[in-house]
């Protein structure tokens, strides 16, 4: 009873002081016209388009930065989580520093520190360094050539599915084959193989189309090519370093629960120190990773919502301004909070998922 | 005979100098393979490549009480941003004849994080002492008696900002997050309920978004013409947040106390408050310290998004001075600084919370 009455007066209050300023409520202003400009979008977005289309513009934008993102973390970390536990003295003190400085200095300092120094250092477009041709690195980004559309492109991704296919049912015939008669099938090299094969063997089919849609200097700007903005890269470079570090350091400790015995035992068997980390240390120690590497990656995800400080035009950024340009609050504030609750439920669902499965593999 | 003499002889060689001492060292550690010795070779080079001029930048051509004209024609780093404005980036507004205030109960905050450190001294008294250091850093930074001219929040900022945000929010949001926990394991599924939702809310949402709701919705909230200070709403926010996640971790030491624990209680008789109190809750809050001070890191790291709802602490003051034309582009070396300030604090922190790691897993 209390509550509710609390609730009531809360929600009278908030009602009247919506009044007052002229704030309408409801989701009716996602049919209206944005009128604002976005700086870099996946989909194709002018001012005319609706508050919809400009929310789902930076909400891909999240989702690309984020991804990016946690596969560059994902690589890095494990990398140097390995390289902590390097018998070479001077690799894993440089790995200690690394996690230890980066682990300590607040993710939006990062994100600053980077930002600006693109910005000072970098040249201006007129003078971009141009350390070989087709790259261009300016304080307006990095602009780079990629191959000109082609129809053969299509047919090299069909390509590279088809290999897919293939090394699924490759790799049901070895583990078959193995287990009747031991012979082990060199499936890695030949997955590669293949991977690499199929698409180049399509391609030369095609006619080998080699045009490149190369940036060129036109005014001050450049045209053509793919263009990474200072704002993702900083976003990009400071969200990996910082989540790096965390993750270098859940990679050490799940590598370390795995006890010394293991290693001497499959050393012992006569396995190699690469079938070692990928058939006994991996799994085990992968267990131990999963469920905290999850919740890093999930904080990768939220922090990027820090892009609004140094404005690349993440979901939080546009749905700010959104709440400047309508005045309603806590539509936009609700509607930020859904779509990270969304992501962090889907990726724990999807996590939970896979920690089940390789819970599965133990005996 | 001449053969035993001879092992005897060889039982008192010393290994081959390869084997000690520096040399061996050097072996073992850093070309104990042919693949680590290239390793080692390439991050040395590469080490050769960064460190001078590094050094070259931040030391040997770098000004340091200069004007920023001086600086400007310098090639290396200028410090002189720092030297300049030490005041402002630290405290932020408050009036510089009052800085001492902020100054002293800094001083006092340290000196009891410092005396905090010794396990041995932990005790009622020294929690009374925190009580008052506390009360008296409050007073120090608001004033208005005993001669001291008030200082409106709305004027504090810099350092003091971050440690208040930071040190005031974990304190407020222990209470509330052990709560929480307590309202996890509750038989009651409304109480449950209610904690388990806010609890995975919280945690699923980024901090900025609860510092935009305090910032922009709860003013809405309020009748007309009651306005609440802007550092206590981004505080009520830190503390939110900061619950959720003292509530995970204090449940995670609340699922480690053996079930033994809660039948031997409830066969002497205890009632719920009174198991807790006694018996539960002294155990199973030992245990989560570390994690804790791993919160209390965060937390302190976390406080600098305060910057995105413009509060003057250390960061933004540092972007302030930074947005001064006479020190525009010095902001490595700002940023250098500030980035120090958070190092320092975190390092000190964090291994504190390795050695006490290490204390209470022996002491079990």
């Amino acid at each position: 009873m209390a509550v509710l009455s609390v609730g009531y007066y809360l929600f009278s209050n908030t009602l009247a002081n919506l009044a007052r300023q002229n704030i309408a409520t409801g989701f009716g202003f996602l049919h209206k016209e944005a009128a604002f400009e976005i700086g870099e979008s996946l989909i194709s977005y002018s001012a005319a388009d609706s508050y919809t289309t400009a929310l789902l513009v930076g909400l891909l934008n999240t989702l690309k930065v984020s991804l990016i993102g946690i596969i560059i973390t994902v690589i890095l970390g494990t990398f140097v989580g390995i390289a902590r536990l390097s018998t070479n003295w001077l690799v894993a003190k440089l790995a200690a520093i690394y996690i230890e400085v980066l682990q300590d200095i607040p993710v939006l300092l990062q994100l600053f520190f980077w930002y600006a120094l693109f910005y000072q250092f970098f040249p201006s477009p007129r003078q971009a360094l141009h350390p070989f041709n087709g790259l261009f690195l300016s304080n307006r980004g990095l602009v780079f050539a990629v191959p000109q559309y082609h129809p053969a492109h299509a047919f090299m991704l069909a390509a590279l599915f088809v290999a897919g296919i293939v090394i699924f049912f490759l790799r049901r015939w070895a583990t078959k084959r193995q287990a009747e008669t031991g012979r082990i099938f060199p499936l890695f090299r030949t997955s590669l193989l293949l991977i690499i094969i199929l698409p180049l063997i399509t391609w030369a089919l095609a006619g080998a189309p080699t045009a490149m849609n190369s940036p060129t200097l036109r005014g001050f700007n450049f045209s053509g090519g793919l263009n990474v903005s200072p704002e993702f890269m900083a976003l990009l470079l400071g969200l990996v370093l910082y989540t790096s570090a965390f993750v270098a350091e859940i990679v050490r400790a799940g590598i370390q629960s795995v006890s010394q015995g293991q290693t001497e035992a499959a050393m012992s068997v006569g396995l190699k120190p690469g079938q070692i980390l990928n058939l006994v240390i991996l799994p085990q120690a992968l267990r131990v990773i999963i469920p905290p590497l999850t919740s890093q990656l999930l904080n990768l995800t939220k922090n990027s919502s820090l892009a609004v400080a140094i404005g690349f035009p993440d979901f939080v950024a546009v749905a700010n301004t959104t709440i400047n340009q309508t005045g309603q609050a806590i539509e936009g504030i609700a509607m930020i909070m859904a779509v990270y609750l969304i992501i962090s439920l889907t990726t724990s669902v999807f996590m939970n998922w896979y920690n089940n499965r390789s819970r599965l593999i133990e005996r | 005979m001449a053969v035993i003499i001879n092992l005897e002889e060889n039982q008192n060689l010393k290994p081959p100098i390869s084997d000690i001492g520096v040399i061996g060292w050097i072996r073992a550690n850093l070309f104990n393979s042919w693949h680590n010795s290239i390793i080692t070779l390439t991050v040395i080079y590469l080490l050769l490549q960064v460190i001078p001029p590094f050094v070259n930048w931040a030391f040997i051509n770098s000004c340091w009480t200069t004007t920023s004209a001086e600086c400007h024609k310098s090639s290396g780093a200028c410090w002189s941003i720092i030297h300049a404005n030490y005041r402002f980036i630290i405290f932020g507004f408050y009036p510089p004849a009052e800085q001492w205030r902020p100054l002293i109960a800094m001083l006092i905050l340290f000196s009891l994080l410092i005396v905090s450190r010794n396990r041995n001294w932990w005790s009622k008294y020294l929690m009374f002492t925190w009580m008052a250091g506390i009360l008296i850093m409050g007073f120090l930074m608001r004033g208005g008696a005993f001669g001291l001219t008030s200082v409106d929040s709305a004027q504090w900022g810099g350092l003091p900002l971050t440690l208040i945000l930071s040190v005031f929010g974990l304190t407020a949001a222990y209470p509330l997050g052990v709560i929480l926990a307590l309202g996890r394991q509750s038989r009651l599924p409304v109480i449950k309920s209610l904690t388990v939702i806010y609890i995975e809310m919280i945690r699923g949402v980024p901090l900025i978004s609860m510092l935009f709701m305090s910032a922009i919705i709860f003013p809405l909230f309020l009748p007309e013409g009651v306005t609440i200070n802007k550092i206590l709403r981004a505080q009520v926010a830190i503390i939110m947040f900061t619950a959720a996640y003292v509530a995970e971790v204090v449940r995670g030491g609340l699922q480690a106390m053996p079930n033994g624990q809660y039948e031997a209680a409830d066969s002497l008789g205890l009632n719920y408050y009174q198991t807790m109190r006694l018996i539960i809750l002294p155990q199973a809050l030992k245990i989560v310290i570390p994690p804790t001070v791993s919160i209390l890191i965060s937390a302190f790291k976390d406080t600098s998004l305060v910057v995105i709802i413009a509060l003057y602490d250390v960061l933004k003051t540092t972007q302030s001075t930074l947005s001064n034309p006479k020190w525009m582009g010095f902001s490595t070396e700002a940023y250098l600084f500030v980035a120090m300030i958070y190092f320092i604090c975190c390092y000190f922190m964090s291994t504190w919370s390795r050695r006490l790691e290490k204390d209470l897993d022996t002491g079990r």
